[in-house]
């Protein structure tokens, strides 16, 4: 079983966990400013790269806290996990690495 | 009204679950009698810096248990902690945590009667909880004074290991405990008995 490394608890078996998307996506400040365009883009609109991707994952099955991840969504390596509100030490590296 | 408030009318608690004992060679599964339990949450700083409230240890890593007298604690998380005592000490535990955190933010809930709690004990312990718990419950992977939130089967728990026995406590919430109690009945069964 793949083990994720839950930045409060340590390496822990996937299936406590879940996914909760795309990571790093601000929410607008003004969204009534927004043409339905926008609005759409913000909601809908994901990177969705092959290679490298920062996501969030919440520990549901244990800690129950949000944390984020990079995850490499070719071959499913996490690369780094760390806590909310903090950057990852590399950035993913644009759409894909390969 | 008044007649209501009357023991002889008062609600009548039955337990969510009421299984006999199964004891195979290697392992004992029992229903443990009700206690009061809280859940407690504080914001992420007085979390960093908790000791004791009320008689509970707060400044353990997390996932950690401990316990002080006939009060444990179980620290779920950074900012959160399960906390169970006797019974009848409900209120009065209630009232002791208040106190104590008085004037500072934080959220505390009774759920003594959210939650039905099994003792899992014998050689075959460990492997009878893996039949459906992912975790590593080897003395490595999960010592003596380890808890955590984690899954059994299809059902979420909280598993505690007080002490380096093999004498696991299981939680789970009160409409997952039949379900709870025949999976670890089945895997009981199925193991192969060591002696
Ligand atoms: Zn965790």
């Amino acid at each position: 079983m793949l083990l994720i490394d839950c930045p409060y608890c340590g390496p822990r078996p996937e299936v406590e966990f879940r996914c909760g998307g795309e990571a790093h996506i601000a929410r607008p400040a003004q969204p009534a400013d927004m043409d339905d365009k926008a609005w759409a883009e913000f909601l809908f609109i994901r990177s969705n790269p092959k290679g490298v991707h920062a996501e969030r994952w919440i520990h549901q099955h244990g800690c129950q806290r949000w944390f984020n991840a990079l995850r490499d969504t070719y071959t499913d390596a996490f690369i780094e996990t760390y806590e909310m509100g903090t950057k990852p030490s590399r950035l993913p590296d644009g759409r894909t690495t390969r | 009204m008044a007649e209501l408030a009357g023991s002889a009318s008062a609600a009548r608690r039955q337990p969510a679950l009421a299984a006999p004992p199964v004891l195979w060679a290697g392992v004992a599964i029992q229903v443990l009698p009700d206690e009061a339990r809280f859940s407690l949450r504080l914001p992420k700083a007085a979390a960093a810096t908790a000791a004791e409230v009320a008689g509970f240890s707060l400044a353990v890593p997390v996932n950690r248990y401990a316990k002080n007298d006939q009060r444990w604690s179980a620290r779920l998380g950074p900012n959160e902690w399960l906390l169970g005592g006797p019974e009848g000490d409900g209120g009065a535990i209630a009232a002791e945590i208040e106190a104590a955190l008085a004037g500072q933010i934080h959220g505390v809930t009774d759920i003594s009667h959210r939650q039905v709690a099994f003792d899992v004990a014998g050689a075959e312990a460990a492997n009878i909880l893996n039949a459906g718990c992912p975790l590593d419950l080897s003395l490595v992977g999960f010592p003596g004074g380890s808890a955590t939130r984690s899954i059994l089967g299809k059902a979420e728990i909280v598993l505690m290991r007080p002490a380096s026995a093999p004498v696991f406590r299981v939680e789970c919430w009160r409409s997952f405990a039949e379900y709870v109690h025949a999976f670890l009945a089945e895997a009981a069964r199925d193991c192969p008995a060591r002696e």
